[in-house]
């Protein structure tokens, strides 16, 4: 549990928020050329980074606004929060 | 040679005020070489290396632990083992584990303590009774035992549930597996741990896997804390970890990983002989042999690996125990820990060969992976012996993931993610 900088927002309590996983996965421009494998990239396979991980959040409960999210998940440290469109701060 | 624990080696070991006792496990340093290592000290990791040992006549092998063995996921669980899933894939693969668990004591010569208690899922609404019935109807056709109980018969079966129309979800009815309950968790990996050893397993304790060393399409061995060791074959079962795993090799997982939280109370005298599980209000609760209430929270919604969880999680749980067991309200928490579990999309597992040769992954039980320690231990150990799947886990290979054909377990794995 930690408190969250929504980037319209302000700091709120996480359990205002949901997770949406990990961010930057981009859909398939042609979905129809795609092979089985490809998809199964798309759809599925995760890097589950233990470490910092780039990710998306919601504000459900408050401004109801997507945004993405730079967390250390070995230790749920937030690096910086950045609104959709916006390029990753940090590598 | 191990000694045999019986009541005679009790009353032997009592007239040297038990400070005899021979050593359970050894405590090895690596050998250059082994025919397979096992990545993971837990329940399923050490279960598997049992099984090589006894079924396949596999005595070199090794499990590797980061951590002292049943550290993870294995002590951290609730203990609840049943086998009413919906697919037939899953009811072969969770029933298979659990006839292992009626003779597993006298198999392993060491107590898990598996008390069939049975285990009841409550139904809270129009949606729960026709899935948990379609459920029961398909656990008897896959020969599982389950019968449904209206209220009055919950009631009956364990009378300190709140099943009063007016509760916020009030109970409707419910399911009940009698063959299903619990088993003492540590035991379990402790006992996996000494049948192993004895057959000449090395089981290497706070030994960190730090890279896996592949040659072209095959593994040549692993890379750890203890220095490098040699090997031909490696499976992996690493839980929460096995992304972590995964990345070294460059072989994709579609797991997440997140914190399952569980508590438990102080210890009260007997006061509810079974398990409860509630998919809609997100409770269940069993009681210990010594007495305290254990009670399973449900995940974060969020990737971590901090083995700890939001508090909300528990507090939401906490709320549902209330209402339906309004008796618990006076009931200290003792203690509160989180495990991390490796979530599949489908919510049921993988035990599967990979693309590289001599690599195994057994991981995505997820939030419930206890039950299932010794089928499979038993179904991964024969996937690696014969690099091959038994048919019994044969639909739970890696590449559902591409073909579609997904187990979807969402309903049966009981726990909210």
């Amino acid at each position: 549990m930690f408190l969250i900088n929504c980037p319209y927002c302000g700091e709120r309590d996480q359990s205002e928020f949901s997770a949406g996983g990990e961010a930057h996965i981009v859909r398939p421009k042609q979905p129809t050329e795609l092979s089985d494998d490809q998809w199964a990239e798309f759809l599925f396979m995760r890097k589950n980074i233990k470490g910092v991980q780039f990710e998306r959040w919601n504000h459900i409960h408050g401004c109801r606004k997507w945004f993405n999210m730079v967390r250390d998940t070995s230790n749920d440290k937030i690096h910086t929060v950045y609104k959709m469109g916006e390029k990753p701060p940090i590598k | 040679m191990k000694n045999k624990y019986s009541i005679f080696s009790l009353i032997k070991n009592a007239f040297s005020y038990h400070e005899n006792w021979q050593r359970a496990w050894r405590d090895p340093e690596p050998k250059k070489e082994y025919d397979a290592i096992i990545i993971g000290g837990g329940g399923h990791g050490l279960a598997t290396a049992f099984y090589l040992a006894k079924k396949h006549n596999m005595k070199n092998i090794a499990v590797v632990e980061k951590g002292w063995i049943g550290g993870g996921n294995t002590g951290r669980n609730t203990t609840i083992i049943r086998s009413n899933y919906l697919w037939d894939a899953s009811a072969g693969l969770y029933d298979h584990a659990l006839k292992i668990w009626e003779g597993l004591s006298q198999e392993l010569n060491y107590n898990v303590m598996f008390s069939q208690r049975g285990v009841m899922n409550l139904a809270h609404n129009l949606q729960d009774i026709r899935d948990l019935k379609r459920r029961t109807h398909a656990n008897r056709l896959n020969g599982i035992d389950a019968v449904w109980l209206n209220t009055e018969e919950v009631k009956k079966f364990c009378p300190i549930i709140n099943t009063s129309p007016n509760i916020r979800y009030p109970v409707l009815g419910g399911t009940l597996q009698r063959r299903a309950g619990t088993a003492r968790h540590d035991a379990v990996a402790w006992g996996y741990a000494r049948g192993a050893d004895a057959m000449g397993v090395d089981i290497i304790q706070n030994c960190e896997v730090k890279g896996i060393k592949r040659n072209g399409d095959s593994v040549e061995g692993i890379e750890t804390t203890k220095g490098f060791i040699k090997t031909k074959k490696i499976g992996v079962v690493a839980a929460g970890h096995s992304s972590v795993i995964a990345k070294m090799v460059d072989v994709k997982l579609p797991l997440e990983s997140k914190p399952l939280q569980a508590l438990v109370s102080e210890p009260v005298k007997p006061i509810i002989d079974t398990v409860v599980m509630s998919n809609a209000v997100h409770a269940y609760v069993s009681q210990s042999d010594k007495g305290e209430l254990v009670i399973g929270a449900g995940t974060d919604a969020y990737i971590s690996y901090t083995q700890r969880g939001s508090h909300d999680v528990v507090e939401g749980t906490l709320k549902a125990i209330l209402e339906l067991y309004p008796i618990f309200s006076r009931m200290k928490m003792l203690r509160q820990w989180g495990g991390i579990v490796d979530i599949c999309p489908d919510a049921s597992p993988i035990i599967s060969k990979t693309h590289i040769k001599g690599l195994y992954f057994n991981c995505g039980w997820g939030t419930g992976g206890f039950k299932a320690t010794p089928g499979s231990g038993d179904l991964f150990a024969h996937t690696i012996a014969n690099d091959e799947p038994h048919k019994l886990n044969a639909d739970f290979n890696i590449n559902r993931f591409v073909s579609g054909d997904l187990v979807d377990e969402h309903g049966a794995a009981a726990v909210a993610h």
